[in-house]
């Protein structure tokens, strides 16, 4: 929860956040949660977020790995920026492109 | 023998209580304007007779979650299943209420959507979380897929190892394309239909039968 208030406390103050390694299902799930929550008329209005799956090229987590329960690489690179600042955000293959209004 | 019987009875409707399952919540989720209602509302209507709430081309006029409980779907077969089914808000990362206002809102109206738009997709994600046992995502064919709502709300789907079922909805538009959705997610099973005009349903009550059963 510390991290999810962590981005968006960042995001609603005009940064864009990259993450490395991206979040988990439980953390997207809470992070749009809190977006929600913190949505304010003539404010805040949301985020955009792109993620840059590692789902291709990287190796999956094999017999023993699946065995153990790993569910292969998940998301790699992630980023998350206002929604009234970041306009687009567009993903080709190995790149992700953003519009940034600088208001 | 009367103290005899009431305390079978007690007992066994202890033991009922506690072995009995709930039914299966099956939350109906997806983008706005996929068509959610529309094709709760159908579900309703085909089971029950009854309805679950209006439909609208402007995007979140489903902000609060509805849910009709006990609906009995089955086959030629003689199978069935009950279960309830919860329509919820569509689902996004951003709400302006100025997009309310183009669709001709006054804006103390439209402020009042937005804000009940939010609390009802929080509540949503909440609830995807805690209280739902499988979920129908619906997806509109006439719309590219592959997008960051779609792909992130699939892999919490996943990542909570719920059953799903992917419908392709508005297949009577001439730009419907569900072969887009079954080639983006192939790992499940996708349904292509017209909520609206009630194409190949028995398909999706088939499959809700094997998926939910």
């Amino acid at each position: 929860m510390e991290k999810i208030r962590l981005i968006l406390d960042d995001v609603m103050e005009g940064n864009i956040v990259v993450l490395e390694k991206g979040l988990s299902p439980e953390e997207q799930s809470r992070l749009i949660e809190m977006t929600m929550m913190e949505i304010s008329p003539d404010g805040f209005s949301g985020i955009e977020m792109e993620t840059y799956s590692a789902r291709e090229g990287q190796s999956s987590p094999g017999f023993f790995g699946k065995l153990l329960g790993k569910k292969g690489p998940g998301a790699r690179m992630t980023v998350i920026g206002p929604a009234n600042q970041m306009k687009t955000i567009k993903k080709d293959k190995d790149l992700i492109s953003a519009w940034v209004s600088s208001r | 023998m009367n103290l005899f019987i009431r305390t079978k009875k007690r007992l066994s409707r202890f033991l009922s209580a506690f072995l009995k399952k709930r039914q299966s919540r099956i939350g109906i989720y997806g983008p706005p304007n996929a068509g959610k209602t529309t094709l709760s509302n159908r579900i309703v209507r085909d089971w029950t007779g009854d309805a679950l709430g209006p439909v609208s081309e402007i995007p979140h006029e489903t902000r609060r979650a509805r849910r009709k409980e006990g609906i009995t779907i089955s086959n030629q077969n003689g199978n069935s299943l009950t279960l309830d089914i919860v329509d919820t808000p569509g689902v996004t990362t951003k709400i302006d209420y100025q997009e309310f206002v183009e669709y001709g809102i006054e804006k103390e109206e439209a402020i009042k959507r937005a804000r009940e738009a939010t609390e009802g997709v929080a509540e949503a994600m909440h609830w995807l979380r805690e209280d739902i046992d499988g979920v129908i995502y619906m997806l509109d064919a006439t719309l590219d897929p592959f997008t960051q709502v779609n792909i992130m709300l699939v892999g919490i789907i996943e990542s909570r190892d719920l059953p799903v079922l992917i419908v392709a909805n508005k297949i009577d538009l001439p730009d419907a394309a569900p072969q887009r959705i079954m080639k983006a997610f192939p790992q499940h099973p996708v349904i292509a239909i017209s909520g609206l005009e009630g194409d190949n349903m028995e398909e999706l009550y088939e499959h809700m039968l094997k998926v939910f059963g």
